[in-house]
């Protein structure tokens, strides 16, 4: 039996995906204002405007600390959806704006992907964002998309970090002033710039006990104003110090002790150091990003046919350099986190075990083995922190890497005395949210995907044992495992 | 030719598996790749280890269980694979191959519903059936190239990383140095293993090597309990549960590309993904809750017949040029010691590998890639 080429490869993906479910001349992803603002210009603009927003999200996320870092201290009332879809409506009035100006809104919306045709691909339908809610996901064609994703909290690691309680700012905000439901009493806030003096005065008016500021540097770092009123409210701020521990038990923080010795009562530890713009959507996209650290960190560089506004196009730049302060953070920690400090918590992962690019707990480490280490790689070129995190598991869990990608980019910059940046950042994968596979399933696929599924590329000739290549079976072996191909 | 240099272009599994049993032989090895070693994907595949289809199987099934140990570094294989039957028409096609691997004394056993599900717990009562390899196995695919790097580096072979291979230097029907951007490596031997750059590389050496590009997609999950048996296949996906317990998996249609010598633009993931968690959902009901946390692609080349080329060319005499068409990793410790056999003694001497040869597509028509359909979308 000879095969026979028709000119078309049966299992390439050529024409079996679907079209996309709906399209819109704009979608905006984040309701919050900058997106609110978006949607309501584009759709008094004629435009057809999608806008989604992923809050209220799943209390199971949450408890990934996705997308900002809780800390295990939201309430019961997050595991209602209901309660929490309302939540968000009356804190959020300007949303119905939006819908009057003819915008399309979608609460509990995720989008997880954006994908377009460019350099290696060619065989999408049309530029499309992937969403999904609590009970399926779907395809949404676009014109543009407008990203209003936000900041998202800056994680890092001391002893006793990894317990409920240690939580980030963006996080605390949320629950107090978006669902009304931060189970905390008192709050120690580490950081003084404008985003931990802001945390600080939102929890106090929000009936709250700040139990004060601790601020790496000699001064206060935020803006003067805002550094008065939090003293007027009768704040401490501790400079020159950093946190030493975090101590608790079963329900996490009990209280947290300084460098000086001090300890403070809390059962909150608020992370307030800085916010990192969220760019996971444009990053799993492959889109461009630069380091611009009055603006945050990594933002989006510029990709046709995608708009960021707000936090997530970076930080309102004040002149603050968020990286210098961040690395003073950083060295100062280090001087406090030892080699068993767990800097990714998912994948448990130790500080020591980063820096000597040392496998899992489960695997065995021999001799050769512990002989490496981030100094033995730097020898082999720049280190890739998708190299490490492969070698080390850090930033591979469930949390995807929300918790320890940035801290990771600012250890391995001090261990490898590099500026910061010079080693970039490990990348983002869609789903950029984790989404169960029944959720992420396209289970009313096209008959044409079906058609061209094959385990591997369906060449015929690929997998006839070798012993049977010219005999019968070569021909049983294509009509049974084969049938269609290339006919 | 102990103490020879020898020069492998490309730092992808097969290459640092060459490279590897060359220095074992007491050769110099440096090993030239154009970004990280392992990058493409050598280091981003399902990890299957399993391949009988290939001249190569009996040394791969000899040599996995023992890398660890070979290498020094863990590879976390394991033994055996499972394919689960989620059609009439898949379970007829696996218990033919079943018999097929029983002709061949393979050991391989049929499993009913309840002995899938005991094996692998993850597995609904949904199933027409399973077969139980009780060979071959699979291994991660990032940490093996890692291994063979660095036990490379441990016999004292070099790697070069972030060095394209601009061109070669010849003389006498022999290739006398390799050339980078920065540097020539002069040379005794080359062996050209660099995936999808084969064809421009080796045309400049005036050698057709006909292979076509695509890119192959992959989803990975959060962490399930460990199974008893984590090389679970069936319903035309592949994959693994890793040691860490996450399910990888992959399938499903290819897309062809055009890819030139400085290799892949970009390997962008598709919404792909969800055709993929279809049917993981449906082999691994139980798995249906579990998050998918990432997905990925890679770039992988295949010959005209979908085999290997393992071949040491006649002109320039000197030359090993090695694809694995797409199915690399697993065999990689057996196509590494193929590779060093013809470098040193021009002959494997633990299987008879001519069917691998090049001259294979002498008087291959100018439009093969046109005629099977392997052409980008344009």
């Amino acid at each position: 039996m000879e095969l026979n080429f028709t000119g078309t490869d049966v299992c390439a993906v050529n024409g079996t995906r679907s079209a996309p479910e709906a399209r819109y001349d704009i979608v905006v992803v984040g309701a919050g204002p900058s997106g609110i603002a978006a949607a309501v210009d584009h759709a008094k603009a004629g435009k057809s405007v999608l806008l989604v927003d992923e809050n209220p999200v799943s209390g199971a996320l949450m408890g990934n600390d996705t997308p900002l870092y809780f800390g295990g201290r939201m309430t019961a009332a997050t595991q209602n959806s209901d309660r929490m879809l309302e939540a968000i409506f009356m804190s959020m009035p300007d949303l119905e704006k939006a819908m009057d100006a003819g915008a399309e809104l979608l609460l509990g919306t995720t989008a997880w992907g954006v994908y377009r045709n460019g350099p290696g691909v060619a065989s999408l339908p049309d530029q499309v964002v992937g969403l999904a809610d609590a009970e399926r996901s779907w395809m949404v064609g676009f014109e543009k998309i407008v990203l209003a994703t936000g900041a998202r909290d800056l994680a890092m690691a001391f002893p006793g970090w990894n317990q409920p309680g240690v939580m980030g700012a963006a996080a605390l905000q949320m629950l107090l002033t978006r669902y009304d439901a931060f189970a905390g009493r008192r709050v120690l806030v580490l950081g003084s710039h404008d985003l931990a003096l802001e945390t600080a005065l939102v929890a106090q008016a929000r009936g709250v006990e700040v139990a004060g500021l601790i601020e790496v540097r000699d001064t206060p770092q935020g803006n003067a104003h805002l550094v008065a009123q939090v003293e007027a409210a009768g704040i401490t701020i501790t400079c020159g110090q950093t946190i030493a521990s975090a101590k608790g038990g079963i329900d996490g923080v009990e209280s947290a002790t300084l460098t000086s010795g001090e300890t403070i009562a809390c059962d909150t530890v608020c992370v307030a150091i800085g916010l990192v713009p969220s760019i996971e959507l444009v990053d799993a996209m492959h889109g461009p990003r630069a380091l611009n650290p009055t603006r945050g960190g990594y933002v989006p560089a510029g990709e046709a046919s995608v708009i960021t506004v707000g936090d997530c196009a970076g930080l309102p730049d004040t002149g603050f350099d968020h990286i210098a302060y961040r690395m003073d953070w950083m060295r100062a920690l280090t001087a406090v986190t030892t080699n068993d400090t767990i800097i990714c918590q998912c994948e448990e992962v130790t500080r020591a075990d980063l820096i000597g690019i040392q496998p899992p707990n489960y695997l065995p480490r021999p001799a050769a083995m512990c002989a490496r280490s981030l100094e033995t790689l730097l020898k082999d070129g720049p280190a890739n922190p998708d190299q490490i995190k492969r070698l080390t598991r850090s930033g591979m869990g469930v949390c995807q890497g929300r918790r320890c990608r940035d801290q990771v980019a600012m250890l391995l910059a001090l261990e490898s005395g590099t500026p910061y940046g010079t080693i970039p950042l490990a990348s983002h994968r869609a789903p950029v949210r984790p989404l169960p596979l029944k959720i992420l399933a396209e289970w009313d696929e096209p008959a044409e995907m079906e058609a061209a599924w094959d385990v591997w590329f369906g060449i015929p000739t690929q997998w006839v044992p070798v012993e049977d290549i010219g005999t019968p079976y070569q021909d049983d072996h294509r009509e049974m495992l084969y049938t269609g191909m290339y006919k | 030719m102990s103490g020879s240099e020898v020069v492998i272009v490309g730092g992808g599994v097969t290459g640092l598996s060459a490279g590897w049993w060359l220095a074992r032989s007491g050769v110099k090895v440096t090993v030239l790749d154009k970004f990280i070693v392992g990058w493409e994907a050598s280091g981003r595949n399902g990890g299957g280890a399993s391949h009988y289809a290939s001249p190569l199987f009996d040394e791969e099934q000899r040599l996995w269980p023992q890398m660890d140990e070979l290498l020094g570094y863990p590879t976390e294989h394991r033994k055996g694979r499972i394919l689960i039957a989620m059609t009439e028409r898949q379970w007829e096609q696996y218990r033919f191959i079943a018999e097929r691997h029983k002709r061949l004394d393979h050991p391989v056993e049929l499993l009913d519903v309840k002995q899938i599900q005991e094996a692998v717990p993850l597995a609904g009562d949904n199933s027409f059936g399973g077969i139980h390899y009780k060979f071959g196995g699979h291994a991660n695919p990032q940490r093996s190239v890692q291994a063979y790097a660095w036990a490379l580096q441990d016999l004292g072979g070099k790697i070069i990383q972030h060095s394209p291979v601009t061109g070669f230097e010849t003389a006498g029907g022999k290739v006398t140095a390799v050339k980078t951007a920065n540097a020539t490596y002069g040379c005794d031997s080359v062996v050209v293993a660099a995936g999808p750059q084969i064809p421009q590389l080796m045309a400049q050496l005036g050698v057709d090597v006909p292979l076509a590009a695509a890119r192959a997609e992959m989803i990975i999950t959060e962490p399930a309990p460990m199974m008893p048996l984590g090389g679970v296949d069936g319903h035309k996906i592949y994959g693994r549960q890793t040691l860490r317990g996450n399910l990888a998996y992959g399938g499903g249609p290819h897309e062809w590309l055009d890819v030139d010598a400085t290799g892949p633009a970009a390997r962008p993931s598709t919404p792909l993904a969800r055709n993929l968690a279809k049917r993981l959902a449906e082999m691994l009901p139980k798995a249906a809750h579990l998050n998918v946390i990432r997905s990925w692609a890679g770039v992988i080349e295949n010959s005209p017949d979908g085999r290997p080329i393992i071949d040491r060319l006649t002109s320039p005499d000197n030359v090993v040029v090695a694809s694995m068409s797409s199915v690399g990793f697993g065999l990689s410790p057996a196509s590494g010691h193929a590779i060093r056999d013809l470098v040193i003694d021009g002959k494997c001497s633990f299987a008879d590998i001519d069917i691998l040869k090049l001259s294979r597509f002498d008087g291959l028509e100018k439009d093969w890639r046109e005629k099977r359909g392997w052409m980008p979308i344009s």
